[in-house]
């Protein structure tokens, strides 16, 4: 290997270098919301009596993981439906189509999105539009004299 | 006072190099008759330079905070000094700047400019085209009002269909699971250094190349682009007859940059900034995202496309449309220029835009959106004030059915217009319709009692041309 050749090759190398040490920590700073962890507590929603039997209401919900300048956009909410005593239902408010909020529309009973028009029934089955899957069901539960919701991520309708 | 100048500008100059390193580019030439139809390019340019000094003077008070921004946004809006004024050209100016975009691109295919051997201007163009509207994109969410926050919501929904990867797209887009503090942060990165530093690199490589190659001569039927002899016919060509670009091409630059910034001035005057929406708070469910205009088209595929080919269309189709111009010049890079010999090329364009439009109109309409908020249906339009008609009118009001059909002009578009439904469907039509649903009409078999369902049939069998003809407040 001749003088330059080998000079040739030592800056190559050393940019590489230059570029790993700049890049890793980079590349690793920007993807590291891949890697952070879904919320993943039980959230009170309030006492099991502040809700009626039957009827399906908007509760809002503040995500425990939230980071401390969220401000509003830590808030959050989902549809909550007390069916018997002690037993409830919530829905995400996300449509799973493109994730728009979805209303409920108390006298038709109904989940209407704004966007595309996706409709679903009450149990969260698809009615109409283009929604390929029902509202995802959040787990939820009485304890005690509350209602306790699950924490979790929005949910992404993904096809593989 | 004029020599001390004139020194004083030639001692910069002498160690500068600023006329040896501008002047052959100011002065190379240019075709002669290459006038008006080569002024969107330019035009295009002046738009993004309008977007750099708005963008810049507008980071001076906006905060890429996910707590603050909205807050920073109506000081800018209500309180700053020119601030509405700046916002207004820094919306307007991106609107400019992607007709310009889609103007340039459509004349330089209509003229064939794509041919060799300038297929890489058309390649560069075409990821500045995608970088202008990610740009356009990117920024609608850093308006950070209610629509913004939905709008990166729908984003991540979209990237989360990608196969396999599709989940961490979304994260990546969201900045975590949920929207939050990390989520404006993010958006701000990407449209304030990552993509405009994308569009000066390639700006400035598409502007080396319009020099490299030189502007293509206006193209004249019957004289086609051979690879072999082109390069040395058109350097022979504009020595011949080619004039300076400075002043002799620029001076109509210049006049149509000018009008442009005037229209943005004017639209930034006269019709403002956007609104600003309702806070970013996710729990506020009484939302209605809708993209900015020039993303409507895509809004309205979205909504229109059939969901058995959804997924593939989301996905593969921005995949396809941009393989597809990205390889226009190597399908076709020689033979005839002319759009009077290139028919198919005067069809794609007229059909692009004709596809585009009524996506567009279809978009700020989308009929398919439930009306949340109809107006509601009067005695007059009734035709009754008790009674089974009057109790089906209330009926049809109560359980949403006024939110995506028509009575009389009031209610939603989504299903079909019922003005007249008693001159078209018999009772038992309107009784299974109802019941079992449709096309896209859920079923309210399970919801209505059966003398809510009565009562709300017996209005709809009323709702006859004789009977609307006789009313004072029908049409």
């Amino acid at each position: 290997m001749t003088r330059r050749r080998f000079f040739e090759k030592v800056s190559f190398a050393l940019g590489g270098v230059c570029a790993a040490i700049l890049g890793v920590p980079v590349i690793g700073f920007v993807i590291a919301p891949l890697f952070r962890k879904a919320p993943d507590e039980w959230l009170p929603l309030g006492k099991i009596d502040a809700f009626d039997i039957g009827k399906t209401v908007n509760v809002t919900i503040t995500d425990p993981s939230s980071l401390p300048w969220a401000g509003v956009t830590s808030k959050s909410a989902v549809w909550l439906r007390r069916v018997s005593e002690d037993q409830f239902i919530a829905f995400s408010v996300h449509c799973t189509h493109m994730g728009c909020p979805v209303r409920w529309e108390a006298g038709s009973e109904l989940f209407m999105c704004p966007c595309h028009g996706g409709v679903f029934y009450s149990d969260g089955s698809v009615a109409s539009g283009p929604p390929p899957k029902p509202l995802v069901r959040l787990q939820v539960r009485a304890n005690n004299g509350q209602v306790y919701l699950k924490s979790g991520p929005i949910p992404i309708t993904t096809t593989l | 006072m004029r020599q001390f100048a004139i020194r004083i500008w030639k001692w910069i100059d002498d160690r500068l190099g600023i006329v040896e390193l501008i002047g052959p580019a100011a002065k190379h030439l240019v075709p002669r008759d290459a006038r008006w139809w080569y002024t969107f390019g330019s035009a295009t340019l002046v738009a993004f330079v309008v977007q750099v000094v708005t963008g810049i003077a507008l980071s001076f008070s906006y905060v890429s905070s996910a707590s603050q921004a909205y807050q920073a946004l109506q000081f800018i809006s209500n309180d700053a000094p020119f601030g509405s004024f700046l916002r207004g050209m820094h919306y307007f100016g991106a609107s400019a700047m992607v007709l310009m975009v889609g103007a340039h691109m459509a004349q330089t295919f209509l003229f064939g400019s794509y041919k060799f051997p300038r297929e890489m201007n058309w390649i560069t163009g075409v990821l500045l085209l995608g970088f202008t509207l990610a740009m356009g994109f990117t920024g609608q969410l850093l308006r950070w009002d209610q629509t913004a926050t939905w709008s990166v919501v729908i984003a991540a929904e979209q990237a989360g269909r990608v196969p396999l990867i599709g989940n961490w797209l979304a994260q990546f887009i969201l900045g975590g699971t949920t929207i939050g503090g990390a989520t404006l942060s993010r958006f701000y990165a990407i449209h304030v250094f990552m993509i405009p530093a994308l569009l000066f690199v390639f700006i400035a490589l598409h502007l080396w190349l319009v020099l490299h190659h030189g502007i293509a001569e206006p193209p004249v039927a019957g004289k086609p682009v051979h690879p072999e002899t082109y390069r040395q016919e058109y350097h022979k060509e504009l020595q011949k007859t080619g004039v300076p670009f400075w002043p002799d091409g620029a001076w109509r630059d210049f006049i149509v940059g000018t009008i442009l910034i005037i229209a943005i001035a004017f639209c930034a005057l006269y019709f403002g900034p956007p609104v600003l929406g309702k806070p970013p708070d996710p729990s506020i469910l009484q939302a209605d995202p809708r993209p900015d205009w020039y993303l409507l088209w895509y809004f309205a595929v979205l909504a229109l496309m059939p969901p058995s080919l959804e997924g593939y269309v989301m996905i593969l189709g921005p995949v396809l449309v941009g393989i597809l111009l990205l390889i226009v010049p190597m399908l076709n890079n020689q033979g005839e220029r002319a759009p009077s010999r290139r028919p198919w090329a005067i069809a794609v364009v007229l059909l692009s835009v004709i596809m585009i439009g009524s996506l567009w109109i279809a978009g700020a309409r989308s009929p398919w959106s439930p009306n949340f908020d109809p107006k509601p249906l009067t005695p007059a339009i009734i035709g009754a004030t008790s009674g089974a008609v009057f109790e089906g009118a209330r009926l049809f009001q109560e359980k949403s059915c006024l939110n995506c059909h028509l009575i009389d002009g009031h209610g939603g578009r989504r299903g079909p217009d019922l003005t007249y439904v008693g001159d078209r469907l018999t009772h038992d039509d309107i009784v299974i319709r109802i019941v079992n649903g449709g096309v896209n009409m859920p079923a309210f078999g399970r919801s209505l009692k059966p003398e809510e369902l009565a009562k709300i049939v017996t209005f709809l069998e009323s709702r006859k041309q004789k009977v609307s003809s006789t009313n004072p407040g029908a049409k």
